[in-house]
């Protein structure tokens, strides 16, 4: 079963990737959907079989692959309870945006290619959660990416896309520099790299006597606290970059000039969620190091506030909803950095539906007014597309959090985003204080975005042009029953899984359900108490997400519905701050002052000067120089000298770096 | 099987025959010079297929020598002695595999001097196989460097516009780092009294007599390899070759060095090794980080690619000297992958150039509008050529950076940023030349890959995939002889070590 699961996407890459012109782009996208849908059924399935029956985590062995010296890497899978939530929420949301894309690409010549890119990332991204070890893992994180790139710049005719797709990939590549450097480490501490044998050691490893160095990393000596600490750190910026998590969310944005269904599933639901999926993953080392935690909660949170403050002024709503998505990620990362693995995790899985759901429903919007994104040339459209705009209704009502406190009743969002704002609040290090205050301010900032949208978009009067007022149409069916179903996930998903993944109390302990749920995928070290301490919290810390997001809603319906001149008057009063905001706190600018142009500019000097003034000007055209000017052995011989003259000044200068580099490392 | 009759010897000098029979066609209509051409192919397959027979009956559980034909020669001299080892023996079967490509990749573009063309091509096929597989050091220093004449006739003859500069500079280079290789096989000579690699391989050199020995053959391999600062000839070589040469010269002669490294320097001097491992590593580094950022800078496909391949071979250095097994593991199925991915390359460019007759980035751009399937093939080598995981490029690279890592975590560190670089230079030129609308003119009625072009290409990305996802038969046939070469030359290490320590006290 597992097979199929995982392999009926990479044949239906290959049946639309290879035979699109014998079987036309109809069969194609039949064929790919199909076998998505078999994979999502299959998946639940699995997921009701792991999760709620009983057992240890089961390996399958598919085939070898890298066997050197003591390194073991082999393809297999891992099932255990974290993978087949994951493999739910991959196999639905792609079998979903599937479906719609069928609706929403109905007009591009593409179409073959387009489905078949989209079950290549499927594949790769089950390839990711179901891994057994960190190679294969990698294997997924860099096929991922390698779709992301694919999908981003799909429409390559736009070099904005073009552009946008080797940002993502290069970015990504920055963070998985530190992925690598963290496997070597990992295999170093533990002499391996699968996930039963790092597991199995890391309490025995972690306990023995400090101060005996264990690694050498870049001149420090590191006994095995700090050791760990050194690679979940690496590990993390994987992560970060995958996550889009702040300095390395660059990406994320302007991925957007990707096809929307593409946003929906890569940029929303599944593959930014990889490094939260990692984390949780690795919990049984990250658990052994509370600096690297106080990290991950540190930068969560600062991901979480910084995202949502670029949000509130976006006017593209493809963006708008892409900062929420780097801002939710970034309350993952807190949850996970204070140790609450079960509820980052289920703020995953409900997120996806209802994200996914927003994204599909922006889809919707913009195939209705003729690919138009901003929301400044939207207003009105309530009337027109009634469907779409609840569906809207639905995704902004979880992703804000909609509930009544101190009850079981409420969207996804209400559970899982509250869940981990109590969760910070009772962390215990030392970062949870403030992570709990930019979490807090960030829901204030996501209601009033999200408000924002709904109102500029579907409320108001009209300010597109009359000629697109007059096309405007709802979707067909075949892309609202996807908007239905995530919708149903948005409101449902919290209510019925809250207790499974988060725990539920019996006599005074949370723990029974959560591990009857989770059994070993996700692990908690001796002190970590957060599962049982998040349910005590004060009232007021209870009751503040409703607060911030009945206040987000109050502000965004004065400032849009009340009195739309408030907006534009603000921003003509701060403009220093609303340029600041407009332009993503100016990170971009940074990067190209600091990385692009410089790269460039030494790249061209290297080979021009480098290899041409100096190692060939001394080297080979200074002999032909004097060859040609006079002759004869004698000078052919000087000449000779003057090379090796050259050469030996440039391995003195090698062996100067060198000395400094090892001599100084020890 | 039973290999009583001398399979190496006939897959060596097999292209020779092949040679001859060209030599006697005269070139005197089309359908003379349709059978050279078909002559040459079909010398070329059979001797891959005789090759094959080499790996049917290769013991991969053996570390030694095997196949072994040994005569003497001049004398008592020298001897003519051959055998392939888990080392040498892929580097055969790379070679054999990679001719008939290049002589299809030569079908219709080469027209002038066919026959002299073919002829340079096949013997040049010899001189390769015969450096993997011999085992005395007067015979692989003849191999070695009569290799370089053909090379040298191929680019000076049928090159480009600058074609006479690049052979000349691709001459003076590696003649002088030969002169110093055949001043230290004299001095072994001497020294053990005998030019047989094997004998050699046991012979235990003093310290300060390795340490020079060691630096004059490392003169003449890492020009071959080449590695940073002695790598300026292989652009100006690879823009000025044509096709096949820049096929093979990438494919195979640049693996030479490579195969030097591992056959003579690690093994012979291992002390002399390990004492100049950390400038190894630096150059290395540089070579990485350095030629990557000078090809960000190219406006030359070709160009790129060729700074792209001393970048990459810069990690073979790396892994080479690492001195583990991860590290040489992955050095050597580095070369061999990169021999696949980029002969490919050269081959892609080589499609484009047949059609547009410049090499220029500028003047392409949005191809993938009217030759969709070249898209396909250029984005998958150039995915294999950034090393992304389910290619070969991945597999090399993933165990060099281990090894690497295992050494020092800084080699390891500034090794690693060279995949961010790669991944730069690599998809900005994909970027340029395939993405975007399709606006020039002279482009708009360009045509995708023909059926030859496709026999070409097709097989080598499909075993570049193979390879990344199921690299065990590679490792199977290397294993034994990796392990004993790193075994031996830590154990020759540690020898030293015991011995200085008593002193020491």
């Amino acid at each position: 079963m597992y097979h199929a699961i995982v392999f009926l996407p990479l044949l239906g890459f290959l049946t639309a990737g290879l035979f699109a012109s014998t079987l036309g782009s109809k069969a194609c996208e039949y064929i790919t959907t199909g076998f998505l849908m078999i994979s999502a059924v299959l998946s639940w399935v699995a997921f009701f079989s792991v999760g709620f029956g009983s057992g240890e985590p089961q390996i399958i062995q598919v085939l070898d692959w890298l066997n050197v010296g003591d390194l073991t890497a082999n393809w297999s899978f891992r099932i255990d309870t974290l993978t087949v939530v994951m493999l739910v929420v991959v196999n639905t949301v792609s079998s979903l945006v599937h479906l719609y894309s069928i609706g929403y690409m109905h007009h591009d010549p593409h179409r073959p290619r387009f489905f078949a890119y989209l079950s290549l990332f499927t594949f790769a991204m089950l390839m990711l959660v179901t891994s057994n070890n960190l190679l294969q893992m990698f294997f997924g994180w860099e096929g991922v990416g390698l779709a992301s790139y694919l999908l981003i710049g799909f429409w390559f005719k736009k070099p904005s896309a073009n552009k946008a797709a080797m940002k993502a990939f290069v970015v990504n590549r920055v963070g998985d520099f530190g992925f690598a450097l963290g496997i070597f480490g990992i295999y170093i501490l533990f002499g391996s790299i699968e996930f039963s044998t790092i597991f199995a050691s890391v309490q025995g490893f972690a306990d023995a006597e400090g101060g005996k160095e264990v690694l050498n990393f870049l001149g420090y000596s590191l006994d095995n606290h700090s050791a760990i600490t050194i690679i979940c750190l690496l590990l993390f910026m994987g992560a970060m970059g995958k996550s889009a998590q702040f300095l390395l969310h660059t990406w994320l944005p302007d991925a957007m000039e990707g096809p929307t269904p593409v946003s929906a599933l890569i940029h929303a639901a599944t593959m930014v969620t990889a490094g939260v999926f990692l984390v949780a993953r690795m919990s049984p080392v990250f658990e052994y190091s509370q600096t690297a935690l106080t990290v991950v909660t540190f930068v969560g949170a600062l991901t979480a506030f910084f995202a949502a403050t670029v949000g509130l002024v976006q006017n593209d709503i493809k963006r708008v909803i892409a900062y929420s998505t780097c801002s939710q990620l970034g309350y993952m990362f807190v949850a996970l950095g204070v140790g609450a693995y079960g509820p980052a995790i289920f703020h995953l899985f409900t997120h996806a539906f209802f994200k996914a759901l927003l994204f599909l429903g922006a889809g919707s919007v913009i195939h209705a007014v003729s690919d138009e994104q901003d929301m400044r040339r939207m207003g009105g459209l309530r009337k027109h597309i009634p469907k779409t705009y609840w569906s809207m209704m639905i995704g902004t009502i979880a992703l804000t959090g909609v509930g009544i406190p101190f009850t079981y009743i409420g969207t996804a969002g209400f559970f899982s985003k509250d869940a981990i704002i109590e969760s910070a609040y009772v962390g215990a290090n030392s970062m949870s204080g403030f992570a709990t205050g930019m979490l807090i301010v960030a829901a204030l900032f996501t209601s009033f975005y999200s408000w924002r949208l709904i109102f500029m978009t579907f409320h108001g009067k009209p300010r597109a042009s009359a000629d697109v007022m007059g096309h405007i149409h709802e979707s067909p069916n075949v892309m609202l029953i996807p908007l239905y179903v995530l919708a149903a996930g948005a409101l449902f998903s919290g209510i019925l899984f809250y207790t499974a993944f988060t725990g539920h109390e019996v006599s005074g302990h949370h723990e029974a359900w959560y591990n009857a749920f989770w059994k070993t995928a996700l692990f908690s070290g001796e002190g970590n108490h957060i599962l049982t301490d998040f349910h005590h919290v004060p009232t007021i810390i209870k009751l503040s997400p409703f607060i911030a997001m009945i206040t987000g809603f109050a502000v965004a319906f004065w400032f849009y519905i009340i009195n739309p001149g408030i907006p534009k008057e603000l921003a003509r009063q701060q403009p220093a701050l609303y340029q600041f905001l407009l332009n993503k706190w100016y990170i971009d600018e940074i990067y190209d002052f600091l990385f692009v142009r410089p790269s460039m500019w030494l790249g061209r000097f290297l080979w021009k000067k480098g290899d041409g003034a100096v190692i060939d000007g001394l080297g080979p055209d200074g002999i032909a120089a004097r060859v040609q000017g006079l002759s004869g052995l004698v000078v052919k011989l000087q000449s000779g000298f003057l090379y090796h003259y050259a050469f030996a000044m440039l391995i003195g200068i090698a062996a100067l770096i060198t000395w400094a580099m090892f001599g100084g490392a020890g | 099987m039973n290999f009583d009759f001398n399979i190496l010897s006939i897959v060596t000098f097999a292209p020779i025959i092949g040679a001859l029979i060209i030599a006697t066609i005269p070139v005197d209509s089309e359908i003379a010079k349709r059978n050279v051409r078909n002559v040459t192919l079909f010398t070329t397959v059979i001797t891959f297929i005789l090759s094959i027979g080499i790996w049917l009956g290769f013991d991969n559980s053996q570390a030694g020598f095997q196949m072994v034909e040994k005569y003497d020669w001049i004398g008592g001299f020298m001897s003519y002695h051959m055998g392939v080892d888990g080392i040498s023996i892929l580097f055969v079967l790379l070679t054999t595999f990679l001719m008939p490509f290049c002589i299809l990749a030569s079908w219709t573009t080469i027209e002038s001097r066919i026959k002299e063309y073919m002829i340079a091509f096949l013997i040049l096929e010899t001189f390769m196989i015969g450096v993997f597989v011999s085992l005395d050091m007067m015979l692989f220093y003849i191999f070695f460097e009569a290799g370089l004449i053909p090379m040298f006739l191929i680019i000076g003859v049928w090159g480009g516009k600058r074609r006479v500069y690049a052979s000349y500079k691709f001459f003076l280079y590696t003649l002088l780092g030969s002169v110093l290789m055949l001043l230290a096989m004299m001095a072994m000579y001497w020294h053990a009294g005998t030019t047989d690699i094997p004998t050699l391989l046991e012979t235990k050199f003093p310290a300060d007599m390795q340490f020079w020995l060691w630096l004059a053959f490392f003169a003449s391999f890492a020009v071959k390899m080449p590695m940073w600062p002695v790598h300026t000839w292989l652009p100006d070589a690879h823009v000025e070759a044509p096709t096949a040469g820049s096929v093979i010269l990438a494919g195979v002669l640049l693996k030479m060095g490579g195969y030097g490294f591992l056959r003579f320097s690690l093994p012979m001097f291992p002390l002399a090794s390990a004492d100049m491992a950390p400038y190894v590593y630096t150059l290395s580094i540089i070579a990485i980080i350095y030629t990557s950022l000078v090809a960000l800078a190219q406006e030359d496909i070709k160009k790129l690619i060729a700074y792209s391949s001393v970048a990459h071979m810069g990690y073979v250095t790396l892994g080479i000297f690492t001195a583990n097994i991860y590290g040489v593991q992955g050095a050597i199925y580095q070369m061999l992958s990169h021999g696949l991915i980029s002969g490919a390359l050269f081959l892609c460019v080589g499609v484009v150039y047949d059609r547009m007759h410049t090499r220029e980035i500028k003047a392409y751009g949005g191809l993938v509008n009217r030759m969709p399937k070249y898209a396909v093939v250029f984005l998958l080598l150039t995915m294999a050529n950034v090393g992304l995981p389910g290619t070969s490029g991945f597999v090399g690279e993933f165990l060099i950076l281990l090894g690497a890592f295992q050494e020092n975590t800084w080699l390891a560190f500034f090794a690693t940023s060279g995949v961010i670089l790669s991944a730069v230079y690599a998809l900005y030129l994909y970027r340029r030349v395939v993405f975007g609308a399709l606006e020039k003119e002279s482009l708009k009625s360009i045509l995708d890959i023909t059926t030859r072009e496709k026999i070409l290409l097709y097989p080598l990305i499909i075993l570049v995939v193979f390879f990344g996802v199921y690299p065990t038969p590679v490792f199977e046939v290397t294993n034994a002889s990796v392990e004993a070469l790193v075994n031996n030359y830590q154990a020759a290490i540690n020898a030293v070590g015991e011995v200085a320590k008593p002193a020491a006290h």
